[in-house]
C-alpha cells in the first residue's frame, strides 16, 4: 500500500476524484428518483448516460469541433451539451414507454421489471456496439461512416479541448475538474430546489410517498412517473457531457460500469434521496481516487463494488436515509 | 402428454425417463440433420448446452425456487473453474476427480459468505450486491499474478478415462446420406478416452451431471426445503410467521445454486483445458438469467429449454452470433412485459390460469359438500 | 385460578409520531376464547403483529407460557406455539391448500437437505406425519376435498378456512385470528363461530378479533376492547356489553349491532 503517495497528492486526488463523484452523483439522481417513485432499480439508466456521451461525440464530429476555437467552440460546446440532454432524456423516456410502462399497468412484480431493464439495458449497449452493422442493414453505412465505424472499440474526441491546469496555493487543479464539479453541484441545487418548489416536484413527492394518495389528489401518476424519467435523463444528459469534457473517450458499454457507480452512490447516500445521491457521489468519486492511489489503479472498479456491499451490509438505508417522499420542504 | 404420462404405472415411467436419457446420450453418435451444428464440432456445441443446462438448474433454484435475483452468477462458476485450474495445473497437480469437489465446496463456501450478510437487504439491492460480486471476482483474478491475471491458466487437467488412448471400445457416428442412414465407419468415438478432438466424452460427462442435478433437484423441492423456499418466494413475511426460518432457507438455496455453479465451472475448465479472465464476464451472468426467465422461472424443464436454446441458437446460427445477446436482452424485454412466466411457466401456474377461466364460468352450481367432517 | 398462556404487560408501540399501542395489558388464559375488539384502527393487528414479533414494542414486555418472547424472531414465536391468520388474507397462491398447509406443519419439523436429498427416514416419517396432520386439519374445516386444488383458485371463504387450517398446522397453543370472519354472509359467519369453537376445544386457545359485536359476544369467554390504542375495558362479555365507555366507543353503531 503507497500511502506516501496518497498523502503526498491529497490536494489533487480529492479534486479529481471529487470531479468523478459530481458525475456520478448526476447519473446517481436517475436512479435515485426512479427508485423513490417506482422503488424499481432503472437498471437501464447507464445507457441513457452512454447514448449522451455519444451525442455529445457527435455533434463534436459533426460541427467539426477539433478545428474550432474561441466562441465558436463555446458555441459547439453548448450545442452539444443540449444534444447530449436531449438524447438522454430522448432514451430514458422511450425506456419508460417501453420497458416499464407496460409492467407498471399490471402491477407486475419488481423482480420482473428489473429483468425488463436489464434486457433494455443490454439491448441499447448492444445496439450501440453494433451500430455498424445496423447502419449496413439500413444502407447508411457510406454516409455515417465516421459515426458508426469503431463500433466496439473506445471512440474519442481527444485534442478538441485543452485543459489549462492552475495552481491553487501550491496545488495543480485542472480548469475540467472545476468546471464540472461546479456545473454537476450547480445542476443538484438547482433540482433539489425544483423537487421541493415546483407543482410537478411536489406531485414527485407526493407519489413517492403514497402513490395511491397522490392520484387521489389529483396527481396524474404515468405523467410523474414520465417527469421523473425525463429529469434522470436530462440529470444524465449533461453527466454525459461533462464526462466527454473530462475523460473524451466513450464506448458502447461504457454505461456499465459507471452505472453500478452511480447507483452505488445513490444507495450511499440513501437511495431516493436527492442531496443523498450528491452526497454519495463525492463520497465515492474522493474513495475511489484515494483508494487506487493506496492499492494501485487496478483496484479502481473493485473499490467501488467493495464500498456497495459495505455499506449495504453497515447501512442499507444509506447516510441521509431513504426519502423523495420525506424530503422537508 | 404429460398428463398421459403421470398415470402410467412407475416402472414404466422410470423406464420412459432411462430411454430418453439414452437417447440424449446417443443424440452426437446420431448427428440428426438440421440440429448438428455445421462447421462447429456438434459435440462441443451438445457440451456447451450441457453446461448451461447444469447452470441454468442452479440459477433456478436461486431465481426460480427462492425468488432471490441473483446476477453475479457467474462468479460461482469463476470459482469452480479457477479452484480446479489452480489445483490440477497452476499451483498444484491433483486429480481432476479431487479438484472439482474442492471447487465446488469452495464455491458453495462463497455463496455462504456473500449470501449471509446480504440475503437481508431488499431484493432488488441483492441484485445489484450479486452483480458486484461477479465482477469483484473476475477483478481479482484479472489483478491477481498469482491466479494466471489477465494471461489465464493452461493445462487443467482433463478428466480420467477408461482404458487408455483407444478406450474400451469404439462407437461409430450415424451418417445421414441422401436418404440413407449409414454407419460411418470412419468417425468413431473412443469409450472413453478424454482428447483434444472429439468433445463428446465431455459431453457425457456434462450430461451426466445435468442428469444427477435434475434428480437431486425433484428431491429437494418435493420436500420441506422446497416448500419452504417457494413459500418465502410468494411471501416471505408470511412464510416467517407460518414458521419457516426464511433466511436460512434463502441462504441455503444460494449455496445451493452456487454449489451447482461451481460443479459447471469446474467441468468447464477441465474440457476447455485452459481459462483467463475473459470466460467470466459478467455478460454470462446475463446470459443464464435469460435462460432461466426465457424458459420459464421456476420449472425445471422449462430452464433446460432455455438453456438449451440459449446455448445451442448462437451455435447454430453463428451468422448472427454477433447479435447473440441483443437478441437474448430483448427476449427477456419482451418477455417481461408480455410473459412473465417465461415460455415453459412450472405446470400449476398454467393450471392456475386455466382453472381461473373454469372457475369463472362454473361459478354457480358447485354444490359440493363441504362440511363433511370426520 | 386459570393458568395464563399470554401475557402483555404495559405494551406501548409507536410508529413515528403514532401510538397505535399504548400501554396495554391483558393476559389470555389457557383454553379460553379472548375477544380483541374496538373500532377501525383501534390497534387490534397492531397488537397481534406485536404479539407475533412483526413489531417490536416500543417498550413493555410480552411472554408466552411464563418466558418473554419480545425480540425473537418471527418464525422462533411460531415454533413455540403462537400462529396466527391475518387480516387481508396471505395465503402461498402458488402452492396448493395441501400444500400451504404442510408449510404451517413443518414448523414443527428438522427435515433438511440432507434428509430431502437422500430419502432419509426422518424425511419420510416427517412427511408422512405432516401429510396425515395436514389432511386432518383441511377436513376439521371442511376443506379436504380442495386439498389439491391452488389457493389462489379457491373461493374467497375457502381461502380464509384454509389460513386458519394452515395457522393450526403449526400445531401452536395459542391461536390469533385477526377478523376471520371478514366478508363473511350472517350464516357463514355463525358456522365459522362454531368452528372456533370447536378449535377451542380441541384444545387450542384462541385470541380473536371480530368486528360484529353480536358475533363476539356469543362466542368469547372474556373480551378485551381497544380505542385509540388503549384498552377501555376488559371483562365477560356481559360486562362490555353494560360498559358505558364501550358503548361510547361503538356510537355510530347501532345499539341493536351491540346486544
Ligand atoms: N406499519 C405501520 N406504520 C405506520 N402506522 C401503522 C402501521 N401499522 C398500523 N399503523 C397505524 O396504527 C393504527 C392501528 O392500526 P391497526 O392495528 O391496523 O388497527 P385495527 O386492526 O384495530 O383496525 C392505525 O392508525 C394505523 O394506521
Ligand atoms: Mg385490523
Amino acid at each position: 500500500m503507497n500511502f506516501e503517495f496518497l498523502f503526498n497528492n491529497l490536494p489533487e486526488l480529492t479534486i479529481t476524484g471529487l470531479a468523478f463523484g459530481a458525475i456520478y452523483a448526476l447519473v446517481a439522481l436517475g436512479y435515485t428518483m426512479v427508485y423513490g417513485v417506482l422503488q424499481l432499480i432503472n437498471f437501464a439508466h447507464s445507457e441513457v448516460f452512454m447514448y449522451g456521451t455519444f451525442a455529445m461525440l457527435w455533434t463534436v464530429m459533426a460541427l467539426n469541433g477539433a478545428e474550432a476555437d474561441g466562441v465558436k467552440l463555446i458555441a459547439i460546446l453548448i450545442a452539444a451539451l443540449f444534444a447530449a440532454m436531449l438524447m438522454s432524456a430522448a432514451i430514458a423516456l422511450i425506456l419508460e414507454r417501453v420497458a416499464y410502462r407496460p409492467l407498471i399497468k399490471r402491477d407486475a412484480p419488481r423482480l420482473i421489471a428489473l429483468i425488463s431493464a436489464i434486457g433494455a439495458s443490454f439491448v441499447l449497449a448492444e445496439l450501440m456496439g453494433l451500430r455498424d452493422k445496423v447502419a449496413e442493414w439500413l444502407g447508411l453505412d457510406d454516409n455515417l461512416d465516421d459515426y458508426v465505424s469503431g463500433a466496439r472499440i473506445n471512440n474519442s474526441m481527444a485534442g478538441v479541448l485543452e485543459k489549462p491546469r492552475f495552481d491553487v496555493a501550491g496545488v495543480s487543479v485542472s480548469s475540467i475538474d472545476l468546471i464540472v464539479i461546479v456545473a454537476a453541484v450547480g445542476m443538484m441545487v438547482l433540482l433539489d430546489q425544483f423537487v421541493r418548489r415546483s407543482r410537478l416536484g411536489k406531485g414527485i413527492r407526493a407519489t413517492a410517498q403514497d402513490p395511491e394518495t397522490a392520484s387521489l389528489m389529483g396527481v396524474n401518476p404515468t405523467r410523474t412517473i414520465q417527469v421523473t424519467f425525463l429529469i434522470g435523463g436530462i440529470m444524465a444528459g449533461i453527466a454525459a457531457f461533462l464526462y466527454m469534457l473530462k475523460i473524451e473517450t466513450t464506448r458502447f458499454d461504457v454505461g456499465f460500469l459507471l452505472g453500478v457507480k452511480a447507483f452505488t452512490a445513490a444507495v450511499l447516500g440513501g437511495i431516493g434521496n436527492l442531496r443523498g445521491a450528491l452526497l454519495g457521489g463525492l463520497i465515492l468519486g474522493v474513495a475511489e481516487n484515494w483508494g487506487s492511489a493506496l492499492f494501485g489503479t487496478e483496484w479502481r472498479d473493485v473499490i467501488a463494488f467493495v464500498l456497495l456491499v459495505l455499506i449495504l451490509l453497515v447501512r442499507p438505508t444509506g447516510l441521509l436515509g431513504e426519502s423523495l417522499g420525506k424530503a422537508r420542504a | 402428454m404429460k398428463n398421459k404420462l403421470t398415470g402410467l404405472p412407475k416402472p414404466v415411467k422410470i423406464l420412459l425417463w432411462v430411454l430418453l436419457a439414452l437417447f440424449a446420450y446417443a443424440v452426437p453418435l446420431l448427428e440428426p440433420p438440421i440440429i448438428s451444428t455445421p462447421g462447429v464440432d456438434f459435440g462441443g456445441v451438445l457440451f456447451t448446452v450441457s453446461i448451461y443446462c447444469l447452470v441454468a438448474l442452479g440459477l433456478n433454484i436461486v431465481v426460480g425456487y427462492a425468488g432471490l435475483l441473483d446476477l453475479g452468477y457467474v462468479g460461482f462458476y469463476a470459482i469452480g473453474a479457477y479452484t480446479v485450474a489452480i489445483l490440477t495445473s497452476f499451483h498444484a497437480s491433483w486429480p481432476l476427480l479431487l479438484a472439482i469437489p474442492v471447487g465446488v465446496v469452495a464455491a458453495m463456501v462463497s455463496g455462504v459468505l456473500l449470501g449471509a450478510p446480504t440475503l437481508r437487504v431488499r431484493g432488488d439491492y441483492l441484485a445489484i450486491v450479486t452483480l458486484g460480486f461477479g465482477e469483484i471476482i473476475r477483478l481479482v483474478a484479472v489483478n491477481t499474478e498469482w491466479l494466471g491475471d489477465t494471461r489465464g491458466i493452461k493445462n487443467i487437467a482433463k478428466p480420467p478415462g477408461v482404458g487408455g488412448e483407444e478406450g474400451w471400445f469404439q462407437i461409430p457416428h450415424l451418417f445421414w446420406g441422401d436418404g440413407t442412414v449409414l454407419l460411418d465407419t470412419e468417425d468413431k468415438t473412443k469409450f472413453l478416452f478424454f482428447g483434444v478432438l472429439d468433445q463428446i466424452p465431455y459431453y457425457w460427462m456434462g450430461l451426466t451431471a445435468v442428469i444427477l442435478v435434475l434428480i437431486a433437484d425433484i428431491l429437494i423441492k418435493n420436500s420441506r426445503v422446497g416448500r419452504a423456499w417457494e413459500a418465502t418466494r410468494e411471501d416471505e413475511d408470511a412464510a416467517e410467521l407460518m414458521g419457516v426460518p426464511t433466511f436460512k432457507f434463502k441462504l441455503l438455496a444460494f449455496a445451493t445454486g452456487a454449489f451447482v455453479g461451481g460443479l459447471a465451472g469446474g467441468l468447464y475448465a477441465s474440457r476447455q483445458g485452459f481459462i483467463n479472465p475473459q470466460s467470466f464476464l459478467l455478460l454470462f451472468s446475463i446470459l443464464y438469467l435469460a435462460a432461466v426467465v426465457v424458459g420459464g422461472q421456476g420449472n425445471r424443464w422449462g430452464v433446460l429449454v432455455g438453456a438449451a436454446l440459449v446455448a445451442y441458437l448462437p451455435q447454430r446460427f453463428r451468422e448472427f452470433d454477433d447479435f447473440r445477446v441483443l437478441v437474448f436482452g430483448l427476449a427477456l424485454v419482451v418477455l417481461a412485459t408480455v410473459r412473465p412466466q417465461g415460455l415453459l411457466p412450472p405446470r400449476r401456474t398454467v393450471r392456475a390460469k386455466k382453472l381461473e377461466h373454469e372457475l369463472e364460468e362454473l361459478e354457480e352450481g358447485t354444490g359440493e359438500e363441504e362440511n363433511a367432517h370426520a | 385460578m386459570p393458568e395464563a398462556i399470554l401475557e402483555v404487560q404495559n405494551v406501548t408501540l409507536k410508529f413515528g409520531g403514532l401510538t397505535a399501542l399504548d400501554d396495554v395489558s391483558f393476559t389470555i388464559n389457557e383454553g379460553e376464547i379472548l375477544g380483541l375488539i374496538g373500532p377501525n384502527g383501534a390497534g387490534k393487528t397492531t397488537c397481534f403483529n406485536a404479539v407475533t414479533g412483526v413489531y417490536r414494542p416500543t417498550s413493555g414486555g410480552i411472554s408466552f407460557q411464563g418466558r418473554s418472547i419480545v425480540g425473537l424472531k418471527k418464525h422462533k414465536i411460531t415454533q413455540q406455539g403462537i400462529a396466527r391468520t391475518f387480516q387481508n388474507i396471505r395465503l402461498f397462491p402458488t402452492m396448493t391448500a395441501l400444500e400451504n398447509v404442510l408449510v404451517g406443519a413443518d414448523a414443527q419439523h428438522s427435515t433438511g437437505m440432507l434428509s430431502a436429498l437422500f430419502r432419509l427416514p426422518k424425511h419420510r416419517r416427517e412427511e408422512r406425519e405432516g401429510h396425515d396432520r395436514a389432511m386432518e386439519v383441511l377436513r376439521f374445516m371442511g376443506i379436504h376435498r380442495k386439498a389439491d386444488e391452488l389457493a389462489a383458485n379457491l373461493s374467497y371463504g375457502d381461502q380464509r378456512r384454509l389460513e386458519i387450517a394452515r395457522a393450526m398446522a403449526t400445531n401452536p397453543k395459542l391461536i390469533c385470528l385477526d377478523e376471520p370472519a371478514a366478508g363473511f354472509n350472517p350464516a357463514e359467519k355463525v358456522e365459522l363461530m362454531n368452528l372456533i369453537r370447536r378449535v377451542r376445544d380441541q384444545g387450542f386457545t384462541v385470541l380473536l378479533i371480530e368486528h360484529d359485536m353480536k358475533l363476539v359476544m356469543g362466542v368469547t369467554d372474556r373480551i378485551v376492547v381497544l380505542e385509540f390504542g388503549r384498552k377501555i375495558a376488559e371483562g365477560s362479555p356481559a360486562d362490555i356489553r353494560d360498559n358505558p365507555a364501550v358503548i361510547a366507543a361503538y356510537l355510530g353503531v347501532d345499539e341493536e349491532d351491540a346486544s
